[in-house]
């Protein structure tokens, strides 16, 4: 059956802002699918707010929107664009629910757009509980005992039933388990009950049986719609059920079933999709079995695609999304060709010789305040995946791609803190799910805890646990070579230790030599690891797609013909974490665009299955390896590269460049030592002066003492933080001495041996960002971005506009000709990005990076200028004047991006912004109205401000003089006002009437009762900053972000806001309008 | 602890005849052999393929890594022994699983099998796909042996080519496989596998087991309503007399082969077996059902096949393995007779072709 001919245009949902439980997979299947589709001729409407996606590029839709996730949005663009199909399974959750929604409203009917890819029916079987239950009951599968309620009654009336603790709670239609969790006792019971039904969309929680200690499995399914169904990929989990999938460590294919019990597991899956009626596409099904009998039960299916199936994809080579896209609009998995083998049909199940491994990356040294116990609820914010020969190999590598500094599973050095636990607290961090069990159970076992006690603790299965106790006891047969030269004379033992996944990094710590030591002796015995094919068929047939690993041994497969061109490496960006995430991916991608554009053979490296860059057709070749010097130099070798790009990947890379440069490779575009040198406080503080421009007084400390001298020379307030990462890792505002010794010796401990950076804070500056790029003579700036909120929070968390809303010409001109002084200055080849803050009408420099940043496809998109594509082609020799880039691009629109944050997964944690970054992911709007972009942007991040209503206000006092004329114009617009006692009287005696509330300690009702009797609809807050939040206002703003009350902390996100509100009230309702079109408005 | 040193000397090895070595630690009964190296690209079922008769006189490599991980249980034999002459793998591990009464290595070593593990199994993998099965000697004892010694041994053996293996591993006299059903079955054992004769029962048919080598006068003095033709190893063309015997029968009663059995129909009806250029191993092979168009997802394990250009008037196709368009399945034009190439008994692999057992009883209602 080929394609359908009577569908024309498609319309596509991506899944929005990266935040918890949704990251960058769905940029990689949105991707496959638009590129698909578009191959086929369609034509794709594609929305999504989220400008650091690949596929918002101008260049994969025909049409590109983007706009707000909401119906009334998707409902204009519907209108707009008549398309004939909507295809929701490819952007996640959000997708999902967005087209439930259009379905459920009618909107869908009315335009006779048609879902495609998976019908109303078949979601509402997969995501309605009750429906789902009755439907696996009816082809016989088991379920654990449960019930769902859409109250509190009838939660208890269930719970009794079911008559047992713990219970599960989960909502019904929210992403990543938000809101549910496993309750022990009554009063969590409760508690969890009460968030999962506020969280679910449709008022609804299932509770049951608990399944803790289970073992928990998952198969991606493809099907089409003549019944052809495969299972493309199977996965175990190491960590029991009771672990959300997104936050266990997983291994593919599965490890522990006979071929019958994998069978009956892969029948009931297929019985699954039918009788869900998923028509065409994949989904995947989740499964427990009871350990000591085998009961297996169904957990869940979704009929989508999903973070497993980018995984999967990844895992096994074969394209889910792209394949799920071609079925969707009518092929069959026989009519498509497996690309891997490029002779084979898809219609078939790969089979692998490898294992993978998925480690999930956590950043809860950001939020202190959270629980880091592991749940049902996703709290894991990225991932990382290996590839090895062997299981061990696997899971070294993914632990040592996880960017947490870890060499692999321990032998790194970096086990004091679970080696020194007494044995009460190590069995208690055992028994609690968290993010470094995995070396907790290491330290247990060097302490001579077996296999069967760790079993009982952990439930992880003795599978698994023997592998580790074998990597721990082999620590020893390394050591046992005594010296590097001990081990360089037993080639045997050498290869072994590597065969068993062991870094360089660590059997020069077991050794007490240094890596580089390590790489030589084994280069001197020619240990050189070898470099499989990920062939989705285990070698039975020849692979023409060069996706590789590493292993080690004697075999391996041999490098690619490079086909004449010049071959250049591309380093990805690892795991995403808060601070890093998908917009460097985006450059990534770029550069090897571009740069197979011009004629080079692109080799990428990246250890992150979400991204599009690890996707097997965007690179020539595609490395899925670690970004550890070890592990890139020898692919950098194999390859016999002529060139590495390190300043696309974010930090990652960056921090390798020195080390590459040592082994020998040649980092292309701007110079290592340059890169470095913008970080050199000493130099760059020379630099700026010799340019003329101003810095906030600074000083450089070692020591704590030092730092209180220079805070004592400079004056309070004073921003604080290490040198050397990115993200603002450790950073912060300090207006006390008390404070500034705390925060220095905390400094310390995330940067490990480099000096503690303090500025002079200049408050109420206004803060720039400025990306420019240079071909080394030539300096043409992409844009400069002026932030909503004031200079002090992360430039990652605040929302910034493009064209500045309150720069004089004066001063842009004169920010532009800094910025092309330090490109000089620093010769920088390449993007540069340049922090500046301005205050009563003077220019600062904060900092500045010459490397892509965060802000670089947000640019890219306001501006309709390829940044990184053209930065990657300058690298590689070419000049702007002859890309044609020469002019600065002015939009005749306005630019808005917005940060989003992931609060609302970590309830009790203070959501006030500050200099570290917190926020997952961002949303851009467009319009040609200021104040519409930023309300639309505030839309799209989730902070929906509602059209009348009751506000609540309470600032700080700076802010309060600033309050009356804001509240004023609330007041016009039709808002009813509730504020404390202190805001209230000022407003007063301002002739504005407001209501009065208790503050929470005075007394009631005040405003968390407000909250939770839903009588509030928006807060705006703003708390001295620098000073402890006060434990009210925590609870406060904490509440509400549980509530989903959209909360405002900033008078100049006010400002804008209510800009917006007046412009929406004239306007009557948003316009849409896509990129393609706004770019055709710009005039050159 | 779990003998490092044992496994990285890489003292037993496995040697190809066409001199490549590969080397690694023993783990089974640590006795030598000569045998026939091929492939399996399935990734769970290693206890199914170790008591699978069709492997008799091979070495099989198991691309899977990881192996020996769910351990071993008297549910999963497919036979009543082990009949393949070694095991190569890469990986060993202890069993878990709730199913598990014995570790891979006692099994093998119960059974006087030998098994290499440790081994680059890719890279034998694609030697064998490259270069086509191959005769090997395998060397896991403590005998004194050079390599090329080994080599030297492994090209003198005869190999499989024109031996009758499905004497060696066929049942010695006839049994009765279950008491109870609809239809009487008798099926020619030429290495038969015990899930087919789980599928047979299942599908209310009782059946007679008979030997290879047993007549036409033998089955049809059981009196069957069909007879079935097993899978078994080696050549089909060393099996000449269950040819005739085939040949004999179709017509007279209804008929039903899998692998073996379909290229002894095949042949039987006059059709031309050869081998192919890459055999198959796997458990993900796609095999379009002509009748039904529907693709069903297969277990096979052959290197030969019907040539697609010599197949007589008589027979149709009814399968195509839709990797390489070869021929998998063939049904008489006007006789109740059919067989299937690929393993719908599965075992290890997957269930999608359960269903021929039916289209069999359906032969036999017409």
């Amino acid at each position: 059956m080929p394609k359908r001919d009577d569908i024309r245009k498609i319309m596509l949902i991506g899944s929005g802002p990266i935040v918890i439980g949704q990251g960058c997979e769905f940029d990689y299947s949105g991707v496959q699918a638009c590129k698909a589709l578009k191959r086929e001729g369609f034509e794709v409407v594609l929305v999504n707010s989220n400008p650091a996606t690949i596929m918002t590029d101008p260049e994969f839709a025909d049409r590109t929107y983007i706009e707000p996730l909401t119906a009334d949005i998707l409902h204009e663009i519907i209108r707009r664009e008549r398309p004939d199909a909507l295809l929701p399974t490819l952007g996640g959750q959000t997708a999902l629910n967005l087209a439930m929604e259009l379905e459920k409203r009618g909107i869908l009917e009315r335009y006779q757009v048609e879902l495609i890819g998976a019908t109303a029916e078949a979601i509402e079987r997969a995501e309605d509980r009750q429906l789902f239950k009755q439907c696996m009951l009816g082809i016989g599968l088991d379920l654990p005992r449960s019930g769902s309620a859409h109250s509190m009654a009838e939660a208890q009336a269930v719970a009794s039933t079911i008559g047992s603790w713990p219970l599960i709670i989960r909502p019904g239609f929210t992403l990543g388990g938000t809101g549910g969790g496993i309750a022990r006792d009554q009063k969590e019971f409760e508690e969890i009950v009460r968030r999962g039904l506020d969280a679910s969309m449709n008022s609804e929680v299932l509770i049951e049986e608990s399944l803790l200690g289970w073992k928990e499995f998952e198969m991606e399914v493809m099907r089409d719609k003549a019944g052809n169904a495969v299972i493309v990929c199977s996965i175990e989990n190491l960590d029991p059920m009771g672990v959300h999938t997104g936050d266990s460590i997983t291994i593919a294919p599965i490890q522990t079933l006979t071929d019958r019990e994998y069978q009956a597991m892969r029948d009931d899956s297929l019985a699954v999709m039918a009788a869900i009626g998923v028509e065409t596409g994949g989904s995947n099904v989740q499964w427990a079995v009871n350990p000591e009998t085998g009961r297996r039960i169904i957990i869940e299916m979704n009929p989508r695609v999903s973070r497993s199936s980018a995984l999967a994809s990844k895992a096994t080579g074969f394209p889910i999304a792209k394949i799920a896209a071609l079925l969707a609009v009518g092929y069959t998995l026989d009519e498509l060709r497996n690309d891997i083998t490029g002779s084979t049909p898809s219609c078939f199940e790969p089979s692998l010789d490898y294992v993978v491994t998925k480690v999930p990356r956590f950043t809860f040294e950001k939020f202190p305040m959270a629980d880091s116990t592991l749940g049902t609820q996703m709290k894991s914010v990225g991932e990382a995946m290996a590839i090895g020969r062997n299981l061990k190999q696997s899971l070294q590598k993914a632990l040592r791609s996880l960017e947490t500094g870890r060499a692999g599973f321990g032998a790194d050095g970096k086990d004091g803190k679970f080696e020194s636990m007494d044995d009460e607290t190590l069995k208690a961090e055992l028994i609690r799910p968290n993010a470094e069990r995995i070396f907790v159970i290491r330290a247990a076992l060097k302490r001579g805890w077996n296999v069967e006690t760790l079993n009982e603790l952990t439930g992880i299965d003795p599978y698994f646990l023997r592998h580790l106790a074998e990597l721990a006891a082999f620590e020893e047969e390394i050591r046992s070579a005594g010296t590097l030269a001990g081990l360089e004379a037993d080639r045997p033992l050498f290869l072994q230790a590597k065969e068993l996944g062991y870094s360089d990094r660590q059997i020069a710590f077991l050794l007490g030599t240094t890596e580089l030591e390590v790489r030589a002796a084994r280069r001197r015995i020619g240990l050189e690891p070898f470099y499989g094919t990920v062939d989705t068929c285990a070698g039975e047939f020849e692979a023409i797609t060069p996706y590789y690993y590493s292993a080690w041994g004697e075999g391996g497969e041999p490098v690619r013909d490079h086909g004449g061109r010049k071959t250049i490496m591309v380093l990805g960006g690892g795991p995403n974490r808060i601070g890093q995430g998908i917009e460097f991916d985006y450059c990534c991608c770029h550069a090897a665009f571009a740069l197979h554009k011009a004629g080079y053979e692109v080799v990428m490296v990246n250890s992150n299955p979400e991204t599009v860059s690890t996707d097997y057709d965007t690179s020539d070749k595609l490395y899925f390896e670690p970004l550890t010097l070890e592990d890139v130099m020898h692919i950098y070798e194999r390859e016999s590269c002529s060139g590495v790009i390190v300043q696309f990947g974010g930090q990652t890379p960056l921090n390798l460049a020195q080390q590459l440069r040592a082994a020998g490779a040649n980092v292309i575009g701007t110079s290592p030592d340059d890169i470095d040198a913008a970080e050199d406080r000493d130099f760059f503080k020379q630099l700026a002066s010799r340019i003329g421009i101003r810095q906030p007084e600074s000083g450089i400390a070692h020591s704590v003492d030092e730092a209180v001298a220079i805070a004592e020379k400079i004056g309070y307030p004073l921003l604080v933080r290490p040198s050397f990462v990115l993200g603002g890792r450790g950073m912060v505002i300090v207006y006390k001495e008390k404070y500034l010794r705390k925060f220095v010796e905390e400094a310390a401990a995330v940067a490990e041996g480099k000096p503690i950076l303090i500025d002079r804070f200049l408050e109420d500056a206004t803060e720039l960002d400025v990306d420019c790029i240079s071909d080394g003579k030539t300096t043409v700036i992409g844009a400069i971005l002026e932030h909503v909120e004031p200079a002090g929070i992360h430039s990652g968390d605040s929302a910034s506009v493009i064209p500045p809303m309150t720069l004089s010409k004066e001063i842009q001109e004169q920010v532009r000709e800094y910025a092309r002084a330090f490109a000089r200055e620093l010769h920088v080849c390449g993007l540069m990005n340049m922090q500046l803050a301005v205050k009563d009408g003077e220019i600062y420099i904060i900092e500045v990076n010459p490397r892509a940043s965060r802000t670089v496809p947000f640019v890219s998109k306001a501006t309709g200028v390829p940044l990184a594509a053209l930065a990657a082609r300058c690298m590689a020799g070419e000049t702007l004047e002859s890309l044609g880039f020469t002019q600065e691009v002015h939009i005749p629109y306005t630019a808005v991006k917005e940060a989003v944050f992931p609060f609302v997964k970590f309830p009790g944690v203070d959501i006030v912004l500050s200099p570290e970054m917190k926020s997952t992911g961002e949303v851009m709007s467009l319009d040609a109205e200021r104040g519409l972009a930023y309300l639309k942007s505030q839309l799209a991040a989730g902070n929906k401000l509602p059209p009348a209503g009751n506000v609540f206000i309470s600032l700080r006092d700076q802010d309060k003089p600033k309050a009356v004329k804001l509240a004023e114009k609330l007041v016009k617009l039709g808002y009813n006002l509730y504020a404390t006692l202190g805001t209230s009287t000022l407003l007063y005696n301002a002739g504005i009437k407001t209501k009065a509330v208790f503050r929470i300690s005075r007394g009631r009702p005040n405003i968390l009762d407000l909250i939770r009797e839903k009588e509030i609809q928006w807060i705006i807050n703003s708390s001295e900053s620098g000073a402890e939040a006060m434990v009210d206002e925590i609870r406060m703003r904490s509440g509400a972000v549980v509530s989903g009350i959209p909360i405002t902390t900033t008078i100049a996100g006010l400002t804008a806001a209510i800009e917006g509100l007046a412009d929406k009230a004239d306007f009557g309702r948003f316009e849409v309008c896509s990129l393609q079109e706004y770019h055709r408005h710009i005039h050159r | 602890m779990l003998h490092w040193k044992e496994r990285r000397e890489r003292a037993a090895f496995l040697a190809l005849a066409n001199g490549a070595i590969f080397r690694g630690w023993s783990f089974g009964a640590p006795v030598d052999t000569v045998g026939e190296a091929v492939f399996n690209t399935g990734m769970s079922g290693y206890q199914e393929i170790v008591t699978d008769p069709s492997y008799a006189g091979q070495f099989v490599t198991l691309t899977a890594p990881e192996i020996g991980n769910y351990g071993c249980n008297p549910q999963d034999e497919e036979s009543r022994g082990l009949f393949l002459n070694g095991l190569v793998i890469h990986e060993l591990n202890e069993p878990s699983n709730f199913r598990s009464e014995e570790s891979l290595a006692d099994y093998l070593k119960r059974n006087g099998k030998p098994g290499i593990a440790g081994v680059d199994t890719r890279r034998l993998t694609l030697m064998l796909r490259d270069e086509g099965s191959q005769k090997a000697y395998l060397h896991t004892s403590a005998e004194p042996l050079t390599e090329a010694e080994a080599v030297e041994r492994a090209r003198a053996w005869e190999g499989l080519d024109g031996q009758d293996y499905a004497a060696r591993v066929t049942t010695g006299k006839p049994y009765e496989w279950n008491s109870e059903g609809e239809f009487h079955v008798v099926a020619f054992d030429f290495g038969i596998k015990y899930n087919i004769l789980r599928g047979l029962a299942a599908n209310n048919m009782r059946v007679t087991v008979l030997p290879a080598a047993a007549t036409a006068e033998d089955a049809l003095a059981r009196n069957p309503d069909g007879v079935f033709l097993s899978n078994g190893p080696a050549d089909p063309a060393a099996v000449g007399y269950a040819i005739r015997t085939i040949r004999e029968l179709i017509g007279k009663v209804p008929l039903f082969g899998i692998c073996l059995g379909h290229q002894l129909f095949g042949l039987a009806s006059g059709a031309e077996c050869g081998r192919l250029k890459f055999g198959h191993h796997g458990c993900n092979h796609p095999v379009r059902n002509l009748l039904t168009n529907r693709v069903e997802i297969t277990s096979q394990n052959h290197n030969f096949a019907l040539k697609a250009g010599a197949l007589p008037a008589t027979l149709e196709v009814t399968h195509i393995n839709l990797n390489d368009n070869t021929i998998e399945g063939v049904r008489h034009r006007t006789e109740p007779a059919a067989s299937v190439q690929f393993h719908p008994e599965a075992a290890p692999g997957p269930h999608d072709s359960f269903s021929l057992f039916q289209e069999f009883r359906k032969l036999m209602e017409r």
